[in-house]
């Protein structure tokens, strides 16, 4: 088993972390299939997005037993990662999650602590969105929706708005999630979103 | 999509967490910052020893688990070991819980406009 480790694909082209870096956070993008969400991570992070899992049995419970695995229905979320140095001590960390019903049963387990999450829209699917705002807001995570850009017929904010049934309060911005600094502003408008809550804490979800 | 781990048997996985399902903490957050505190030793679990190298910058678990190709409750529990027996420390994140202090939310703000 050692020799199937050494034999794997040096993956380790990831720059180290300084050594000082001591508080991890995490963002989390949100939506559905074919929306966006590695191409955002992937035009902000400072790593080549990597690909993780986690596991949990149908009961509800994160794997409570993996002896049972073989007799238990396993539910695998697959999701990936970016990562931004914001500076000597503070690395953000930002996950693409899909927006289907299995993976908000591992929110908790996951994204507990997530700073908020960008919700990643299509306006050309928009219903594609409105489970994931949805569960955004039954888990009191705060969000911004940032649509994704794909020059189709464009959209008045009012519009979405409305067929997203969007609280005023809640950001809503264009952006192509392939350039850097569209990416770049989205997060900016997020964490400046969660910094008015917190003067304000009567507008979280 | 084939890479090591994903399509493993629950058998292997029971093998390497020696039949544990629960890390006896939920301590290791996903962004958990690992840090090694003493070289793997000769007879360490490879797994085990693959961390211990990979760590000796800070790591996140989230890395750790995609660099190995394992579950992250899997990470969870080989971490668990490790920080039990003192060869590994974690930086856990300060704000795990609700919204987090101004300061940090400042910090984030100032190191997102500087990218």
């Amino acid at each position: 088993m050692a020799s199937e480790i050494s034999e794997r694909p040096a993956r380790s082209e990831r720059p180290a972390l300084a050594g000082t870096a001591d508080n991890g956070l995490k963002i989390v993008v949100v939506g559905g299939f074919g929306v966006g969400k590695t191409t955002m991570v992937r035009s902000v992070s400072e790593i080549r997005p990597l690909n993780t899992e986690e596991t949990m049995t149908k009961a509800g419970e994160a794997v409570d037993d993996l002896d049972g695995v073989r007799t238990k229905t396993a539910t695998t979320v697959a999701f990936d990662f970016g990562r931004i140095t914001l500076d000597a001590h503070n690395v953000l960390y930002l996950f693409g999650a899909p927006g289907q019903e299995r993976f908000w049963f591992l929110w908790d387990r996951l994204f507990a602590g997530t700073l908020g999450a960008v919700v990643l829209v299509d306006t050309r699917r928009l219903a594609d969105s409105w489970y994931a705002i949805d569960r955004l807001e039954h888990h009191g995570t705060p969000f911004v929706v940032a649509c994704n850009d794909f020059g189709g017929p464009p959209h008045t904010e009012a519009q979405v708005r409305e067929a997203l049934d969007l609280p005023p309060e809640v950001p809503l911005i264009r952006c192509d999630a392939r350039s850097r600094a569209s990416s770049k502003t989205v997060l900016i408008t997020l964490v400046e979103h969660l910094a008015r809550l917190q003067k304000a804490p009567e507008l979280t979800p | 999509m084939s890479r090591p781990g994903r399509d493993d048997s629950p058998d292997r996985l029971y093998t390497l967490t020696g039949g544990r399902s629960r890390s006896g903490s939920d301590a290791f957050d996903l962004v958990t910052l690992v840090v090694t505190e003493s070289d793997p030793v000769p007879g360490m679990q490879s797994e085990h020893v693959a961390i211990l190298r990979m760590c000796r910058f800070p790591t996140a678990v989230v890395e750790i688990a995609a660099e190995l190709g394992l579950p992250v409750t899997v990470v969870r529990i080989l971490l668990t070991d490790l920080h039990d027996t003192g060869r590994v420390s974690a930086r856990h994140p300060r704000s795990a819980h609700r919204l987090p202090d101004p300061d940090i939310l400042e910090q984030v703000l100032v190191g997102l406009r500087n990218l």
